[in-house]
Parts: structure tokens; C-alpha cells; sequence
């Protein structure tokens, strides 16, 4: 058998599905509703048979259209540093606030990406987030939460 | 039905709901002509705008927001041979060459003019069709809906997947799985929660759209800059060309359009079929059709060549909406987006909307309308401006996705477990697309994945519990043998292909 990383990748399915199927047995359902038709185990447990049998067959019949990606040419790098600055992102949005985290946000990527206009950078940046915050908050009313805005003075 | 168009017209004329079809349009030509994001992409972008209106005004922009999308994948296709979306594949074959040839600006007039005609008639199709299909849908019980979902599930796992067939029911499966996370819907039970109270409520729709179409679509942007197939080409904004069509043009278009629409509107109410196999196969009926002497023109220039999958991919985006509105059940990714936005919305589409919420059904069937005037009217003249958002780096760009994409989830709950939740699933995504793994088949399963176990629910509980409800009735026998026939034809066809 040819191992690709498309069969790798089916294994991995194989796996999650064994662990989802062992997970739906594990629902507890109602005393009355253990041996109803149908109760709360009932789809999941049988998507967990259908992802172990498909995913099966994919691993053992043979694969003739294989995926070869060229790693080499594939830009690791900076899609780390991009999903990175975006877990930053989610961890300090709450605690500093949507301006500043978000400017900040956009303003890493455009840097993280090559990018050097950096009067450009700054415009779509800090100001283009104030307007759209002015447009959620001071047109559309939806509240949004900002700590380091709120110790500045500007939000109430 | 008279009184049905016109509650639609009155809802799709308002200045509210015009203005909505025009930025929808706009928005959705200016996304859809970026190489690698497509109408899914520009749909996902703008759900949690529309939450922000009523069901009628957000579906109206979202149906603005897929024509435009659809249209400015083909300008994309024309100028740089880059075709946002497979449904614009085929425009590229003549529609590139023409630009070559100094005539981008007809190319792009013939492409919006046959996407207006094709729209225009799959709309008149579709005023016909829908309501008495809608009828016909009414004596549908829970098997021949579970059936029929099984089969929308199947259908576009055959016809999305390239061959690939068993990669697109893993991702078939994987979206059920992922919509079974969260409360059981009758018995209140948490499932696959692992006790973390955020996923008590499940995994949000627009959260899962936005991780694999717009989120995954930015990073595999990223992640394949180095590709000498992705580098962007550069192309002369400034030298389009006349945008007029001479007559002997048009007499070329007059013949083309009729019937590619007609093999458009058909092809897009498979389920699972839509706009891709539409274009192709008014391409290839096209060629066979036209004389000896414009054959030779096919993929050198012709405007049938060009006119037909243009119109079929418009044709083919109104057919997709039949059994979406009908039956609820969506006939492409695309549409699976809308139906989702649809629930969010708290409608729920199917025979039952014609008669309850006729209001919404008849304003979207008119407002598609509305968008391919609006399309033709704002876009035409526009295209050369347009044309220039082609050139905007994607160091600008790739951030912006981003961030639209953050804001809009966080928005919906202000909580930063559903920013992890989409990075996770966008990474997951982005692999599984880098090995050729289908996305449409994963929305769409995610999206059915509550009413599928609703309807299974109810057949099990009133078969008590025998599984012989998928054979005792003739209407859902028929359609669980073209099940295991598409399923069994290609597991087959993968197993020959190989020996």
C-alpha cells in the first residue's frame, strides 16, 4: 500500500471517528429513553460508523490521483505568524479592548505580509478601525467593550 | 401567484431593499473578482451584517451579493485567465483569448449581457416552477426528506469532488459530526461538550462558514504565494477596449442563450450539480451545435464559446434556489450558506414558506431579478473601474479578510473561545484543502445535519424503530436506489480506476 499523506490523513479520520463513535456511546440518556427508536446516541453513533467505514475505504483502496504538494514553495512561515497574531488577537481582546487590539492586529499582518507603506499601513490601520467601530457603535448601536478606550476617557 | 409577485415586488422595490441589491452587487462583484474568492466566500462575509436586518432585506443582499460574486468571478476569468470560481472556468476559454486579442471590454459586455439573459429567463423558470413544486413537496413525509438530504449529501459529494468521491463523504460526515456537537434537540442532553459550557449551544453556523471559506481561503493564499501557478499576472487595466456588440454578434448570442439557459436552470436543480457542470456542459453542448466554420473558433475568441457558460452559470445560480426554497434543502454550497443565514433568520425553508412567509419567498425570487438589472446597469459602465480593484496587494487584502472575518464572529458573541474555535477549524481546513478535500460538501452536511436527525427521528420513532421506512414508500424507494447508485457507481468507478 502506497502510504501518502492523503492516506495519513485518512487514518487520522479513522482515529477521530473510533474516538467519536466511543464518544456517542457515552451519552447518557434518559432511564425511559435507553431502549426508545431513537434517543439522544442514536445519529451520532451511527455517524460514527459511516466516518470509520468511509474513511476505511479510503485507506484501503488504492489512491491513483495522489496530492504531491510542494512544501518547498509553500509560505510556512508567515501563515504561522499569521494565525499566531491572530490567537493574540483572541487572547487579548477582551482584556485590552477592540480598538487597540484590532489596530493592532491589522497592522502586524500588513507588516508579518512584506508590506512597508507604513503611511498606508498606519491609515488602513488605526483610523480605518476607528470608523468602523464609529459605525458599530455610534451608528448600528451594538455595544462594544474597550477597556484601554474607557481608561483614555473616550468611551463611557 | 399574481398576488405572490407582487407582494415581491412591493418588498423588493422598497428604497431600502434596491439599495441593499445594489451594495450586494457591488460588494459581491468587487469579492467575487478576486482570484480565489468566490460567492461563498462573499455570502459568509456578509452574514452577520444581514443579521442586523429583516430575513426579506438580508436575503436580498445576499442574493445581490452571489450574482455580483458570480459576475465578477467571470471579469476575472476574461482579464487574467484567473477564474475566481469553477463555475467561471469555462468563460476563461474564449473570454481570455478575446482579451488578448484587444477586445477585453466585449468580452466582459458579452459576459454581463448573457448573464443577464440567462438570469433573466432562469427567473421567469423559476416564477413557473417554484410554486408548483412547492405543491408537489407538500405531500413529502420525514423518510422521503431524510432520503432526499441523503441524497443532496451524495449529490454533491459526486459532483463536487473531482473524482474524488470518498474525500467529499468524509467531509460529508465530518460536517454532521461538527452540527451534532451542542444540546440535543428534544431531550435537551449535551453532546460531545467535553463540559465546557461554550459548546452548549453548538457550533455556530457562521463560525464554521467563516473558518473554512474565508478564514482557510486567506491563509491558502498565504500559504501558496511561492506557487508559480497562483502569482498574480499582471494585465493592462487601461487598454479594455469597446465595450459595443455589433449585430452579427448578437445574432451569434440570440441563438446561445436560449438554450444554454435552459440546460443552466435544469442542471442547477440537481442537487449537487450547479453552476461548474453547468457551464461545461453548455460549453460542450454549444460546440457540437454551432457550424463547422465557428467551431474552429472555440477557444480562440468565440463569442458563443464565451456567451454560453455564462449564461448556463447565471441559469444554473437560479436553479440552485429551487430546491432551496421548495424543499429546504439547498442544491449547492452556496445555497447552503443562504439556507443557513435562512435558519439563523428563524425561517425555515420548504413547502410551508411559499405559504406562510410568501413575502420572503417572493421578494428573493424577485429581487434575483432586480439583481441582474442592477447588475447590468451598475456594472457595465463600471467595468473598467472595477476591473482596477484587481490590483490591490494582497498584503492589504489578505489582512482585511482576516479581519472581517475575526470582527464578524466575534460580534456574534463577544467571547474569544469562538476566535480559537475558528482559527482551529480554519487551520484543519486549510490542510485538508491543500489535499484536495472538498469544503461545499462539509457546509452543506453541517447545515442539514439538525433537520436530517429531526427527520430520522420522527421515521424511526413512527416505524418503531425498523428501518423499513426507506422501502415502504414507492416516493422514498426511488430515491434511496439513486443513492446507492451514485454511491455504489462511485466507489466502483474508484475501484476500476485503479485496477
Amino acid at each position: 500500500m502506497n502510504i501518502n499523506t492523503t492516506k495519513i490523513i485518512s487514518l487520522l479520520f479513522f482515529i477521530f471517528s473510533a474516538f467519536y463513535l466511543y464518544t456517542a456511546y457515552q451519552i447518557q440518556v434518559f432511564a425511559f429513553d435507553e431502549n426508545a427508536p431513537f434517543n439522544a446516541r442514536t445519529f451520532p453513533i451511527y455517524l460514527g460508523y459511516t466516518g470509520l467505514f468511509f474513511s476505511g475505504l479510503k485507506l484501503i483502496l488504492p489512491d491513483p490521483d495522489t496530492i504531491k504538494v510542494e512544501h518547498k514553495t509553500l509560505e510556512y512561515k508567515k501563515t504561522g505568524i499569521l494565525i499566531l497574531i491572530a490567537i493574540i488577537y483572541g487572547a487579548t481582546i477582551l482584556k485590552v479592548g477592540y480598538f487597540l487590539t484590532t489596530s493592532l492586529f491589522l497592522f502586524a499582518s500588513y507588516y508579518f505580509l512584506g508590506e512597508r507603506r507604513w503611511i498606508l499601513m498606519f491609515l488602513l490601520s488605526f483610523p480605518f478601525v476607528a470608523a468602523f467601530m464609529y459605525l458599530l457603535h455610534g451608528i448600528l448601536d451594538i455595544y462594544l467593550r474597550d477597556p484601554f478606550l474607557k481608561s483614555i476617557g473616550v468611551m463611557g | 401567484m399574481i398576488e405572490g409577485i407582487l407582494i415581491g415586488l412591493t418588498t423588493a422595490l422598497t428604497f431600502q431593499n434596491i439599495f441593499m441589491v445594489m451594495i450586494g452587487c457591488f460588494f459581491g462583484t468587487i469579492i467575487g473578482m478576486l482570484p480565489g474568492l468566490g460567492p461563498m466566500t462573499a455570502i459568509a462575509l456578509m452574514i452577520p451584517i444581514t443579521y442586523g436586518f429583516d430575513p426579506a432585506t438580508g436575503l436580498i443582499l445576499m442574493a445581490g451579493v452571489y450574482y455580483g460574486a458570480v459576475f465578477g468571478g467571470s471579469t476575472s476569468s476574461i482579464l487574467l485567465n484567473a477564474p475566481g470560481v469553477p463555475g467561471t472556468v469555462a468563460t476563461s476559454f474564449d473570454g481570455y483569448p478575446m482579451a488578448q486579442q484587444g477586445k477585453a471590454g466585449k468580452a466582459l459586455a458579452i459576459a454581463a449581457w448573457s448573464s443577464f439573459a440567462g438570469g433573466t429567463l432562469s427567473a421567469i423558470y423559476l416564477l413557473f416552477m417554484a410554486p408548483s413544486l412547492s405543491k408537489v413537496s407538500l405531500s413529502f413525509r420525514s423518510p422521503d426528506y431524510f432520503a432526499l438530504m441523503i441524497l443532496g449529501l451524495t449529490a454533491i459529494a459526486a459532483f463536487s469532488s473531482k473524482g474524488q468521491f470518498l474525500k467529499a463523504m468524509m467531509m460529508v460526515v465530518l460536517g454532521l459530526m461538527l452540527a451534532s456537537v451542542g444540546q440535543d434537540s428534544l431531550s435537551d442532553i449535551t453532546r460531545f461538550t467535553f463540559d465546557n459550557m461554550n459548546l452548549t449551544d453548538g457550533i455556530s453556523f457562521v463560525l464554521v462558514v467563516m473558518a473554512t471559506f474565508a478564514m482557510s481561503e486567506a491563509l491558502t493564499i498565504i500559504l501558496k504565494r511561492n506557487d508559480p501557478t497562483a502569482a498574480a499576472k499582471q494585465v493592462s487595466l487601461t487598454e479594455l477596449g469597446s465595450i459595443k456588440i455589433n449585430k452579427e454578434e448578437r445574432v451569434k448570442m440570440y441563438k446561445t442563450i436560449p438554450r444554454s439557459s435552459i440546460i443552466g436552470f435544469l442542471i442547477g436543480v440537481l442537487p449537487g450539480a450547479g453552476a461548474t457542470i453547468a457551464s461545461f456542459l453548455a460549453y460542450g453542448m454549444e460546440r457540437n451545435l454551432v457550424k463547422d466554420e465557428e467551431k474552429e473558433k472555440f477557444g480562440k475568441g468565440s463569442v458563443n464559446g464565451l456567451s454560453a457558460p455564462e449564461t448556463a452559470n447565471n441559469a444554473a445560480c437560479s436553479g440552485s434556489f429551487v430546491p432551496m426554497l421548495t424543499l429546504g434543502i439547498p442544491g449547492s454550497g452556496t445555497t447552503a450558506v443562504m439556507l443557513g443565514a435562512l435558519l439563523g433568520f428563524g425561517i425555515q425553508p420548504g413547502p410551508r414558506l411559499y405559504m406562510t412567509n410568501p413575502e420572503i419567498f417572493w421578494s428573493v425570487i424577485m429581487s434575483m431579478y432586480i439583481g441582474m438589472v442592477v447588475l447590468l446597469i451598475l456594472n457595465l459602465p463600471l467595468i473598467p473601474y472595477i476591473a482596477r480593484i484587481l490590483a490591490v496587494p494582497r498584503t492589504f487584502l489578505i489582512p482585511m479578510i482576516l479581519f472581517f472575518s475575526v470582527t464578524g464572529i466575534y460580534l456574534m458573541s463577544f467571547n474569544n473561545f469562538d476566535i480559537y474555535m475558528m482559527i482551529g477549524i480554519a487551520v484543519v481546513a486549510t490542510i485538508l484543502r491543500l489535499y484536495d478535500f472538498p469544503m461545499p460538501p462539509l457546509i452543506l452536511a453541517f447545515v442539514l445535519g439538525g433537520l436530517m436527525e429531526e427527520n430520522l427521528r420522527r421515521s424511526l420513532l413512527i416505524s418503531d424503530g425498523s428501518w423499513s421506512f426507506l422501502w415502504d414508500r414507492p416516493l422514498t424507494l426511488i430515491i434511496m436506489i439513486t443513492i446507492l447508485t451514485i454511491v455504489g457507481w462511485q466507489i466502483y468507478k474508484s475501484f476500476f480506476k485503479n485496477n
